[in-house]
């Protein structure tokens, strides 16, 4: 019995359970730790289609980091939740009917071209022995290269960003400026005075 | 209209799109609230991810895959910064609601 269907529709109804608490739980610590379940589950599915680089590298990178700073941040911020969830309710009608709206256009554009049998034939399971990450690897750096220093070069910026909008000088702190220092001119720091000897009576 | 029990593209790119359709109402329902926006912002960007790997499996080629390098880079980029904006704004705003956030007005 092929347990590969099974698997599949594991992961994805995990997924998108996960994905329905992310959107409607009451708790942002709840709904980021749903979006990590989320993002597991979807890591699976991308094994499934013999991804695994990719598949990894978003446990890593996304889980890993992405997420961890979207629960610093949350856990950090003191907000009243509360007082945001105060209209929910009244914006679900909306809500729903551009969900679903969205969701019909969609699976009308894959009905019309992918349902017929034999439209799009998957291809055999890949050997063993043929490694996703080379394959990758072998195309970013010499077709894609281009774009990965570009991609290289947007991370910097991110970093650089981050930094300058959140960063604070503490105002106690005494710290050295060497263009001041440089600027001194002898008079600002030294003044000579005339002043008459004193005469003592002898 | 056969659905086939055993995974096809039409069955990976419904998921996609189911995901897609629910970040969606994410950020319609979640209108005021800044985190929970930059959350759906994600999963919507999974739902792209996952449409793109699933071509990429079913059409051999290896372009898809590379593509979604680049998305998660760029996407790990932009939750930075917009973690940064947030931080900065709860700072001088004192909350996340979307609705305090109306100094430009024009």
């Amino acid at each position: 019995m092929n347990i590969q269907p099974l698997v599949f529709y594991a992961f994805a109804a995990i997924l998108l359970c996960a994905a329905l608490l992310v959107v409607f739980s009451r708790n942002p610590v709840h709904s980021a730790l749903w979006l990590v379940l989320s993002f597991f589950s979807a890591a699976g599915v991308w094994l499934l289609l013999e991804a695994e680089f990719l598949a990894i590298a978003l446990v890593l990178v996304y889980v890993g980091a992405v997420m961890v700073l979207f629960l610093f941040v949350v856990m950090m911020l003191d907000v009243n939740f509360a007082k945001l969830r105060e209209r929910f309710r009244s914006y679900i009608p909306v809500g729903a009917t551009v969900g679903i709206l969205v969701l019909v256009e969609m699976a009308l554009v894959l009905v019309g071209g992918y349902l017929s049998p034999g439209a799009v034939q998957g291809p055999a399971p890949a050997p063993a022995s043929f490694s996703n990450t080379r394959m990758l690897g072998l195309q970013l750096y010499t077709d894609y290269a281009y774009p990965l220093e570009i991609a290289s070069v947007i991370l910097l910026v991110a970093i650089i960003a981050a930094i300058a909008l959140t960063h604070r000088r503490r105002k106690e702190t005494k710290y050295q400026n060497p263009a001041e220092q440089v600027k001194v001119h002898p008079r600002d720091r030294l003044r000579v005075l005339r002043m008459p000897p004193e005469k003592k009576e002898l | 209209m056969t659905l086939s029990l055993q995974p096809t593209l039409f069955h990976y790119l419904l998921l996609g799109a189911f995901l897609f359709a629910i970040s969606v109402v994410g950020i319609f329902l979640n209108r005021r609230n800044v985190i929970i926006m930059l959350m759906a912002i994600e999963l919507m960007l999974l739902a792209v991810n996952l449409n793109f790997i699933a071509f990429s499996h079913y059409l051999g080629d290896a372009a898809g895959q590379v593509f979604v390098f680049f998305i998660l880079t760029v996407a790990a980029a932009e939750s930075a910064i917009g973690l940064a904006i947030l931080v900065l704004l709860f700072r001088n705003v004192g909350s996340i609601d979307v609705e305090d956030l109306g100094r430009l007005r024009g």
